[in-house]
């Protein structure tokens, strides 16, 4: 093992390759050849990588964290099983607290291979291990280095036997290919007599067949209760009570030995020859000095090692080849808190000779290594750390350690942090404590005598009598469960005597056990249950407060370490104490009956799949809900699982396992006998292959934990094991591709797997002895379509439910910053709390809070159903309702403010003022209307409410129930509603009036005249006009034409003009398609051609001779144009066009100039009161500043004067005659 | 009607280095008689604006200028009433609209000690009248009625099919009972870059999702659906209107319901 750890420092084989080396036991394609090469030479230790690997974590890090929160870990623990090792010498079964992996022997092969492959690696130059070795014994003479340790000193773990021993050790040259030379972490030295010096391994005595047996505790982990009956007897006599591990049979002789040590140190601190003071430093103290060592980067002392081993170890680790994840996280975390380092023996400080080799110089040599390592996984494993809780990412983000080390991992942890919404409490939910009463099930008609019904019922009343008392006083300290209430529960089962009472009663336990422990997190405690009503006085600000408060006061310091053995916490205790209390047979078999039963119904559970796709709010919002079904349902599976668990294996519980080979052998044919309480295996199958591990795993491993010693070697068992393993290693946390996992579903798998490897009664080297059948496993899944496992169903609070060690994480790193917030400032925020001085003057508040009691009393005897319905109908109704005001009450006062701006507009002119002021009046003026909408809210709602709520619960629904509800989902809807309008009514107004303000100034200030009256189309209007784009586009050819330049044949018929003139009409007279620009342009080309037709330009087409316009059909023309202008055209006209200095020229350059059309033209705009006389005579002012030839001037003012001279006539129709005739003698007069 | 990729190639061959005149539209109408004057025009335009936006720096240096100005001036100076400004713009296959601004803002220029702003000169454009120069408001106003592809009225007439297209929409939006959103409606509710109108129910056309209408009014080439798509579209898509859509790129103002393309 060591070659193998060795090669990858030598970087003789990419970490890649050595990690598809372990993974998998073919050899893969993309190895190097050479790489291949000295692997594959080192085969036979591949199972055996891991467990040296994460051995040697520990045992190096021993020195850091002696006294610290365990580390634990759980290994083979003897090497019997292994292949080729069958006589291989007992080691040590059973561990102390860092007893992680004992060493394993060597086979031959690999003891014959690996000390080659170090040769080899020698002949090829030095590695950096041994340059630093080197410089490391050197520089620790000379006080150079100035670091805690030795390099050597990792191979001695304190207190390493008796001073004489060490130097017959050294005086060995180190074999490296011995695992033996590398003692696990903590184990505990021999003693000073009687061992080999150079073996560090407990010589506990242990007979063969034990060994074989497996048996084991569970390392390092806290006290077991894992035989919960107070009956049974608790093995765990360790004096070192949490810290260390029962059944360390040395514990007498390690504290010894600390003893020794410490005395010893004591002795040395004072001198001056000590190399540095750290390491003379006493040992920190528990109770003591808990300051912590300043981690400097800058002292780290072999950077490439610990990359390159914190590299393999995160691949391990992401490749989950290790047994637990978040164990290893919690090493990793221990050793980014570590405090201090522990002294080293003074021996120790002494180079060895023959230690060269990188393994042989200890891998942490002081606190800044440990950090630098701890930082290294913890970058490799950013993306588990993203997806814990918000409360342990701030405390990492906050970790002056980490941001010293890696500013961008801690950049990253902030964002992490930022972004996270997943607040996770620590403290455990009160359960509810409210009994049901089950009226469908529990009636008369159930039952098959009226006694049996009555003897149900009094032992109905004895069970909750029990119940209550349980509740009252199992905290009393001196009470005892079995003491107090034992004699009554056993009198109450012996009464139930036919089976079907048994049912009866079994169904009432079981539904009580799922209604107290597993809201919402399957534990229970009245934490602050005494005090309801306290709490519902109290605002919802301040109740979080005091949430929180009380979540710092209760949450339990340490619930046990990362990897607790199963526990039966609050209420389930009751439950637990009352099945063996009641030591029934009929009860147990009945319930083992209904509680599989209900798995069963629960673990196929049609769960809603919604599409996980979806990004809309509103579909969140649901997204919600099913997962707080999955979560309900996962949770009492879970609970259910572990009851049927702890009742099927009761029978065959025992503080140990069996202790000789035979007797195990012969309860193992006996209960391979035994058909299985559930079938679980075919459930788990069924599981994996429908994608609904995320659901059935979780239940089954509780199951499992309740398991006794001989389960994992059934048959049965061990193939549910071998699934279970497979899966564990499928899940790879960074893949992530169609079809996958959901990543917190994964985290949730490996933590429960995890958990479930380190439980004592699992063989340990179960998880790395377990080969082989990897495909076939594979080939299962394979066939499965999109299932929950895919669906994003699991979320932190749910994570965290089911694995409440994973915030042993949070709690190690808050119990750092607590250790150091004397120096660096204060991390943990002080909660204020609210006092409760004004608490007896709100009675109203009460009522409210007992009314919001009642509901919920209601809601609990009611099927769920009901709950649901008449949440969402008060969530839409209440959203409704603002949306509602928003449309009424808010538009009517818009409009309001729309009418009285108009009104500020007239009184004070234009101009209006400025328009913030006339914004703040007019709000003061609306805003106090806003308070209508409170009751228009609650009219709405209540109106609204009852009829939803009838229209979606069945039909059947009693009268009372219905009024209930619906009294209930108007009060919801309303409270929503209120609660909006009152916070945001005000804003609301402002800016809606905001908006019509500045919508109304705007449309005042450019255009009051195109604003004014507008027809539409008449209503026969059925908008077959013309296009007006193409009555612009047809006019500007006649125009193009008649300006020219122009081919022979061109011209206009007078037909064509007189038809584009009546489309002209009708587009104006349908406004469908008109827009104003258009219109504008339209006018505008009128008057262009009405010039053109009075100056006579326009080429028609015709006989030759013609080519031009006859008088009448011209003046039919202009007649048709001014009837336009007079009556259709709803834009200004730009008449005056006519008379600019262009259109004019049109008419000076013929010859001879013929007047009498622009004559009459003028003439019948004046009639028609289109252009008045003043307004002619302006433009005709301004012609004279145009240059002309002379003649024309004088005609234009001999022509025009008596024009405007000519008063106002009555008659129209003779004046046109008039005219007519006047201009035609002008004109011959001229001519 | 949906024009084939052939047919559209086929019109705009024929479409280069023509001039934008009445004469060209003529000609055109004459050779692809099954085409509207409408489409013609729209592609034509088109394709002329694509030949104007390569070669319009050519025309803006300063000799390009001052030669054209002195051009012009020796033409007015021969015979005031020739369309000397329209036959130069042909010669140097330029618009004549832009020609005329070229040639007014230099005349301007010369006369007028400040120099012209634009909106004085699209002022005069609009209405030559202003024009002080009675010959010259003369040559730039045939310039502008005979330009078939550039000029206050063709922009006009352009804004005007847009405008009557969208009012078709909606009538036929109406006469299918498709319920939707216009842009008023939309701005109203606070979007800044609408289409013209959204779906309330999406509808599916030969086999797409349709979320939302933009009616162009123009013939959908390939460059100006790129153009569009890039400087219109894609703020819808992230505004979350709707990641389908419908572009009405339609080419007469007959045949509003032509989808002539589709992306």
């Amino acid at each position: 093992m060591a070659a193998v750890l060795e090669s990858l420092l030598r970087e003789e084989v990419s970490v890649a390759a050595a990690v598809r080396w372990i993974a998998r036991s073919a050899q893969s394609s993309e190895d190097d050849p050479g790489e291949a090469a000295a692997l594959s030479s080192l085969r036979p230790l591949r199972k055996e990588f891991v467990p040296f690997l994460l051995n040697f974590l520990r045992e190096q890090s021993s020195r850091v964290l002696p006294q610290g929160p365990p580390t634990p870990a759980k290994a083979p623990g003897s090497s019997a099983a292994l292949p080729g090792r069958p006589g291989g010498p007992p080691r040590g079964g059973r561990g102390a607290r860092s007893q992680l992996f004992p060493p394993t022997e060597p086979s031959s092969t690999a003891a014959a291979e690996a000390p080659s492959a170090r040769r080899g690696g020698r002949r090829r130059g030095p590695g950096p291990g041994r340059e630093r070795g080197g410089r490391g014994s050197g520089g620790l003479e000379e006080g150079v280095s100035g670091e805690s340790s030795p390099w050597a000193g990792g191979r001695r773990p304190r207190g390493s036997g008796s001073p004489g021993s060490p130097s017959l050790a050294r005086s060995d040259p180190p074999n490296l290919s011995n695992l033996e030379e590398f003692p696990p972490v903590g184990s505990v030295p021999p003693g000073p007599a009687g061992t080999k010096p150079s073996r560090r391994i407990n010589p506990t005595p242990v007979s063969e067949e034990r060994s074989l047996s497996k048996p084991k505790t569970c390392f390092t982990s806290p006290p077991i209760n894992c035989v919960p009956s107070s009956q049974s007897s608790v093995p765990d006599t360790s004096p070192w009570g949490h810290g260390l591990p029962p059944g360390c049979r040395s514990l007498q002789e390690e504290r010894e030995m600390l003893r020794k040590e410490r005395s010893k140190q004591l002795q040395q601190s004072p001198t001056p020859a000590c190399p540095t003071s750290e390491s003379g430093s006493p040992l920190p103290s528990r109770t003591g000095n808990l300051t912590a060592e300043p981690a400097d980067p800058a002292r780290v002392s072999s950077r490439q090692r610990l990359e390159l081993i914190a590299l393999i170890y995160s691949s391990c680790i992401a490749e989950n080849l290790v047994p637990n994840l978040f164990l290893e996280l919690f090493f990793v975390l221990q050793l980014l808190t570590a405090r201090r380092m522990v002294a080293t023996k003074e021996s120790d400080l002494e180079p060895i000779p023959g230690a060269l080799d990188s393994l042989e110089s200890p891998l942490f040599q002081s606190v800044h290594d440990c950090v630098f390592f701890a930082v290294q996984v913890l970058e490799h494993q950013f993306q588990v750390l993203s997806y814990l809780d918000k409360g342990t990412l701030k405390l990492l983000a906050e970790n002056e350690r980490l941001l010293c080390f890696s500013p961008a991992l801690q950049g990253r942890l902030r964002a992490a942090y930022e972004g996270s919404v997943a607040k996770v409490s620590l403290a455990m939910p009160p359960s509810a404590q409210a009994v049901s009463f089950q009226p469908e099930t529990d009636n008369r008609a159930n039952f098959s005598s009226d006694r049996a019904f009555h003897t149900f019922k009094k032992q109905r009343d004895v069970f909750f009598e029990v119940l209550r008392e349980w509740e009252d006083r199992h905290e009393e300290p001196g009470w005892d469960f079995e003491k107090g209430l034992g004699s009554r529960i056993r009198a109450m089962m012996g009464q139930l005597s036919a089976a079907c009472s048994h049912s009866h009663f079994v169904r009432l336990f079981q539904k009580q056990l799922l209604q107290m422990c597993q809201s919402p997190s399957g534990t229970g405690g009245t934490v602050l249950g005494e005090a309801p009503d306290v709490l519902s006085m109290l605002g919802a600000d301040k109740l979080g407060r005091l949430r929180r408060l009380q979540e710092r006061l209760v949450a339990p310091q340490s619930s046990g370490g990362p990897c607790p053995p199963p526990t039966f916490p609050g209420c389930q205790g009751f439950f637990r104490d009352f099945i063996l209390s009641a030591s029934s047979f009929q009860f147990n078999q009945h319930l083992m009956d209904s509680l599989s039963l209900k798995i069963r119904e629960l673990n196929s559970l049609a769960l809603p799949q919604p599409e996980p796709s979806d990004e809309d709010g509103e579909s969140d919002v649901d997204w919600q809900g099913e997962r707080r079904q999955f979560a309900m349902v996962l949770l009492s599976l879970r609970l259910l699982a572990k009851f049927l668990g702890f009742v099927a294996f009761l029978p065959y519980r025992g503080p140990e396992p069996p202790p000789t080979r035979e007797l195990q052998d012969s309860i193992l044919a006996l209960r391979s006998q035994v058909p299985p309480a559930l079938d679980v295996r075919a459930l788990l199958q069924q599981g994996l292959r429908a994608r609904r591990a995320v659901l059935t795993v979780p239940w089954l491993v509780e199951f499992l934990s309740l398991a006794d010693h001989i389960v994992p070697l059934l048959d049965y068992y061990r193939s549910i094991f071998t699934l279970l393993l497979h899966l564990h290693r499928s899940l790879v946390l960074s893949k992530e591709s169609e079809g996958e996992m959901c990543f917190l579903n994964k985290l949730l798998l490996l933590a429960v797997l995890g958990w479930l490897f380190q439980i004592p009664t699992v063989p340990e080297d179960l998880f790395f002895l377990e080969e082989g059948q990897l495909d076939t496993f594979e080939v299962d899944t394979v066939t499965s379509e999109q299932g929950l496992d895919g669906m994003p169903v699991v979320d932190q609070h749910l994570l965290y439910t089911c694995c409440p060690y994973i915030g042993e994480l949070r709690k190690l790193l808050a119990s750092w910053v607590s250790g150091s917030s004397g120096r660096s400032g204060g991390f943990v925020r002080k909660i204020t709390p609210t006092t409760t001085t004004g608490l007896g003057a709100q009675p109203p508040r009460t009522t409210q809070g007992l009314q919001a009691q009642l509901a919920q009393a209601f809601f609990h005897n009611q099927p769920p159903s009901l709950r649901r319905t008449v949440e969402f109908v008060a969530e839409r109704i209440g959203s409704n309702c603002v949306k509602h005001i928003k449309a009424t009450l808010v538009a009517d006062l818009v409009r309001q403010a729309e009418s009285l701006l108009q009104e500020q507009l007239v009184t004070q002119g234009q101009e209006g003022g400025d328009p913030a002021q006339l914004l703040e009046i007019l709000c003061s003026q609306l805003c106090p209307h806003g308070a209508q909408a409170l009751t228009r809210g609650r009219e709405f709602c209540q109106k609204k409410s009852p009829g939803a709520v009838r229209a979606l619960l069945p039909e059947e629904t009693p009268a009372a129930v219905l009024s209930s509800a619906e009294n209930i989902a108007v009060g919801l809807a309303t409270e929503k509603a209120c609660a909006w309008l009152s916070a945001n009514i005000t804003a609301l107004i402002r800016r809606e009036v905001k908006a019509a303000v500045s919508r109304t100034l705007r449309a005042q200030g450019p255009e009051p005249a195109a604003r004014g009256e507008r027809r539409g189309c008449s209503r026969a209007c059925e908008h077959h006009a013309p296009l007006p784009s193409h009555l612009i586009s047809e006019i500007k050819d006649v125009l193009a034409l008649a300006v020219g330049p122009r081919d022979p044949e061109e011209g206009v018929s007078p037909e064509h003009l007189e038809q584009l003139l009546g489309q002209l009409g009708q587009t104006l007279r349908c406004r469908q398609f008109l827009c104003p620009p258009a219109e504008q342009h339209l006018a505008k080309c009128s008057v262009e051609l009405a010039s053109l037709l009075v100056a006579d330009q326009i080429p028609v087409l015709g006989p030759p001779v013609q080519h031009r316009l006859e008088r009448g059909q011209a003046r039919r023309l202009l007649h048709m144009l001014l009837s336009l202008w007079k009556d259709d055209f709803q834009v200004p006209v730009p008449l005056q066009l006519l008379l600019s200095p262009r259109n004019l020229g049109l008419l000076a350059d013929t010859r001879p100039r013929e007047w009498d059309l622009l004559l009459f033209l003028l003439r019948e705009l004046v009639e028609k009161g289109l252009m008045g006389r003043t307004e002619i005579e302006a433009c005709l002012g301004s012609l004279h500043d145009a240059q002309w030839p002379k003649d024309f001037s004088e005609e234009l003012a001999t022509l025009f004067n008596p024009l405007l001279a000519e008063p106002h006539m009555p008659e129209p129709q003779l004046r046109a005659c008039e005219l007519v005739q006047t201009n035609r003698g002008t004109v011959l007069a001229q001519s | 009607m949906i024009l084939t990729k052939a047919q559209y190639d086929e019109i705009a061959q024929c479409l280069v280095s023509v001039p934008p005149t009445r004469q060209s539209l003529r000609k055109l109408k004459q050779r692809f008689p099954s085409q509207s004057q409408a489409t013609l025009l729209s592609i034509f335009s088109q394709e002329y604006q694509k030949h104007i936006k390569r070669t319009h720096a050519k025309h803006h240096t300063s000799e390009a200028i001052e030669s054209y100005y002195q051009r012009y001036l020796n033409g007015v100076g021969r015979n005031g009433a020739a369309p000397v400004l329209l036959d130069l713009a042909n010669e140097v296959d330029y618009a004549p609209s832009l020609m005329a601004r070229i040639i007014l803002e230099r005349f301007l220029q010369e006369h007028e000690e400040t120099p012209p702003s634009k909106s004085v000169i699209n002022s005069m454009l609009r209405d030559p009248s202003q024009i002080p120069d009675g010959v010259l408001a003369n040559q730039v106003y045939q310039c502008i009625v005979n330009d078939c592809c550039y000029g206050p009225l063709v922009d006009c007439i352009k804004h005007a099919i847009g405008h009557e297209h969208e009012v078709l929409l909606r009538d036929l939006l109406l006469e299918k009972s498709l319920s939707f959103l216009d842009e008023d409606q939309l701005r109203a509710k606070g979007y800044d870059k609408t289409p013209d109108f959204i779906l309330q129910v999406p509808v599916a056309v030969e086999g797409h999702i349709i979320h939302w209408i933009e009616s162009k009014a123009s013939f959908g080439d390939e460059c100006s659906h790129h153009a569009y798509l890039h400087d219109q579209f894609w703020s819808y898509w992230n505004s979350s209107l709707g990641r389908h859509s419908c572009r009405i790129l339609t080419s007469s103002p007959s045949a509003t319901r032509d989808r002539s393309t589709n992306n």
